[in-house]
């Protein structure tokens, strides 16, 4: 079955030239200390995005998706021992000083979190708060922020928007919050956007709104996107690459497609069959896996998933790296779901 | 295993006496705008009608502030709606004073969206398990211990590696077991799932899902399964009620409504899960409907959806719809349905939609 041959597939995951990335992550690894116990939160994470692309990085509660990114923006508490690289255009990013740091947050890199009521000031008016963002951005005097500022809720639509700049955060819906803090994260022009979970408090009527919203804003500005989320739905939905992450590893990255097409990692393979679907008839019993996530205290010797795995034998003590196995397509696992056919492969070519 | 006896009385097929029937159930709640006068009335739950069958799981889907919690409270008479009648195996919850309420809602068990903020943190887990018992008086000591140790078997938790931890020592998953394992501890009869699955990631939401359908077919479980994720809703139930803005949009068989939603909210709701087939790997991208959900404090005029309906027309400013059954057990409160599937733009449905 072809995957972009079908009319509900985005479009843009066919084979365009990708340009050069804007972001690349190599073997970036974080390190937390608690209670005198090293907690291992992200163990060699390498990946990259293209200016205008989104990157969907997928994973359960602890598999270190959020604190690699927050890592990349030295958002870690000092506990944190982040070491490996990040190359935003040319700087590096890890390591950076906070003066530094400072300087590029919001003007480069924007963060949007899942959570729109506590990131948002209270007390504050939501105009002034972003034209606060807007001022630190850009040498501009308080009218032109101001306008800005307006200018950027129209783009965000969010409803009456000279009236609404007047209001305070609880007076908005958690939709319209959301759209707030996109206003906000916009109003530096980043060129990458990191969205931690942005829509998962979200309904699903308002989740779309946003998620379309975001995908438009970013095929006009040309933002890179690097989508942190548990959903694979949302992921298939709206990226043209996802890796998978699993106790602070990548475990398969692909082209969305591609990934989508052949499911090669069986951990990757779990996460989908758990998904509850639509056309599934009611009261079926949904595929499960064993066990939990391992405790990131105490990692397992080899692959981190061979605790929980049906396919792992003395091979998986080694851990396996990620290796490109078919073209675009990196798994790391000894033992991989047999895909798709190859005709899969093919047809799509 | 325990059979409670509305099974014994209640055949599938024919059509049974509801286990739980509520009858225009209204819930309002006045809200106080600054300096404390009074700012106006949340319409919350406005004339909700709804029956659960013996056996039967009834899902609730609607987007946030669309009643699903407060009608899941009202029904269990916390609090107690102004309005309506609810009546569970035959009793009339709404007449009941306090301790006839207790002995009635033995057989009525709510399971919560929070599992750390659902058990107290200081007990152990036999305890947590235990106290529903201990609170019907139910059994000596040692017959109340043997059965949290079944209990905690029946929910997958191994009671001596488990019963003696608190909260705090277990994932969330396994807390949300604990959850469940007080509220079968009394074999309830129609278990109240509020999101019960919501907070947990999808492997071991998938394993509490399980959970539930094995209890379901053990004990004779009947369910109210509310939760916004309308696939996993679908997962578990055999009808489902749409609720929007404090009002039933559209109730009906499970698949019925999923493959030809009549009612435009349903359809619209529906259109905006985001998600691939992965037996195909073909993937769905979502189209969002526009416009926000309306106030609760201020609801339109006549159909409530209609400021965000693309096909609604004067006559929905003006004239209330009410449920009509469109099909058999499918009932839609709308003036302008969608058409069924059979129709040339019926068919579209089920092709799109995985």
């Amino acid at each position: 079955m072809s995957i972009s041959g079908t009319d509900t597939a985005p479009a843009r995951t066919g084979p365009a030239p990708v340009p050069d990335p804007l972001l690349v992550v190599r073997d970036l690894r974080v390190r937390f200390t608690r209670d005198g116990v090293p907690v291992h939160a992200v163990n060699g994470l390498s990946y990259s995005v293209a200016p205008g692309r989104t990157l969907a990085v997928i994973g359960e509660s602890g598999s270190g998706k959020s604190v690699s990114s927050r890592a990349l923006l030295g958002l870690l508490p000092e506990s944190a021992r982040v070491t490996g690289s990040a190359m935003f255009d040319g700087t590096e990013l890890i390591g950076l000083g906070e003066r530094a740091m400072r300087r590029r947050r919001g003007a480069d890199i924007a963060m949007v979190f899942q959570d729109p009521a506590r990131s948002l000031n209270p007390t504050m008016r939501i105009g002034n708060q972003i034209t606060e963002a807007v001022r630190v951005h850009a040498d501009v005097d308080a009218r032109a922020a101001r306008e800005r500022a307006v200018e950027l809720l129209t783009m965000v639509r969010l409803p009456a928007p000279e009236r609404r700049f007047f209001e305070y955060p609880h007076q908005l819906s958690g939709g319209m919050r959301q759209r707030v803090m996109i206003a906000i994260a916009l109003a530096g022009q980043p060129r990458l956007l990191i969205a931690d979970e942005a829509t998962t408090a979200l309904d699903v009527t308002t989740q779309a709104q946003i998620m379309e919203l975001l995908a438009e804003l970013q095929q006009r500005l040309g933002t890179a996107v690097v989508m942190i989320s548990h959903d694979l739905g949302l992921a298939a939905s709206y990226a043209d690459d996802v890796l998978v992450m699993y106790a602070g590893r990548a475990v398969e990255y692909a082209p969305a497609p591609t990934l989508f097409g052949a499911v090669r990692m069986p951990y990757t393979a779990a996460l989908l069959g758990a998904i509850p679907l639509l056309d599934r008839p009611s009261h079926t019993l949904l595929p499960v896996i064993p066990g939990q996530p391992p405790d990131l205290r105490a990692l397992p010797e080899g692959c981190p998933f061979r605790p929980r795995c049906a396919s792992a034998d003395e091979q998986c003590l080694t851990e396996p790296p990620l290796a490109e196995h078919e073209p675009g397509h990196r798994w790391a696992c000894w033992h991989p779901e047999p895909g798709g056919t190859t005709g899969t492969e093919e047809g799509r070519r | 295993m325990t059979v409670t006896d509305h099974r014994e009385t209640g055949t599938r097929a024919a059509p049974a006496a509801p286990l739980l029937a509520a009858r225009d159930v209204v819930q309002e709640f006045p809200v106080r705008a600054a300096g404390g006068v009074k700012g106006g009335v949340v319409h919350a739950v406005s004339n909700v009608s709804l029956e659960v069958y013996p056996g039967e799981t009834l899902g609730v889907v609607g987007e946030t502030g669309s009643g699903k919690s407060t009608l899941a409270r009202s029904l269990i008479q916390a609090p107690r709606p102004q309005s309506g009648e609810i009546e569970f195996q035959g009793v009339d919850l709404m007449g009941l004073r306090r301790r006839d309420l207790v002995r009635a809602r033995r057989s009525l068990q709510m399971v919560y969206q929070d599992p750390f903020g659902s058990l107290n943190p200081r007990w152990r887990v036999a305890e947590l398990v235990a106290e529903p018992l201990i609170g019907y008086r139910e059994g000596t000591a040692s017959a109340r211990a043997r059965r949290v140790d079944e209990l905690l078997d029946m929910v997958g938790l191994d009671p001596s590696l488990y019963g003696r931890r608190r909260p705090h020592e277990l994932s969330g998953g396994q807390c949300q077991r604990v959850a469940i394992a007080r509220a079968i501890a009394l074999d309830p009869a129609l278990l109240i799932c509020d999101e019960a699955v919501s907070s947990l990631d999808v492997l071991i939401q998938a394993q509490v899902l399980n959970l539930f359908e094995r209890l379901r077919t053990d004990l004779g479980l009947s369910y109210l399964f509310i939760a916004h994720d309308l696939a996993l809703v679908k997962q578990v139930s055999d009808r489902v009620a749409v609720m929007h803005l404090g009002q039933l949009a559209e109730i009906g068989p499970a698949t019925a409504l999923y493959r030809a939603p009549r009612h435009p909210y349903t359809a619209a709701l529906l259109d905006s899960i985001p998600g691939l087939d992965p037996a195909t790997g073909r993937v769905r991208r979502p189209k969002a409907p526009p416009g926000e959900p309306p106030s609760p404090l201020d609801p339109p005029s006549g159909c409530r959806y209609r400021t965000r309906c693309p096909r609604a027309q004067q006559r929905c400013a003006e004239e209330e719809p009410v449920l009509l059954e469109l099909a058999p057990g499918h009932r839609t409160a709308c003036h302008f349905p969608l058409d069924p599937p059979t129709g040339p733009n019926g068919t579209e449905n089920e092709g799109t939609r995985p």
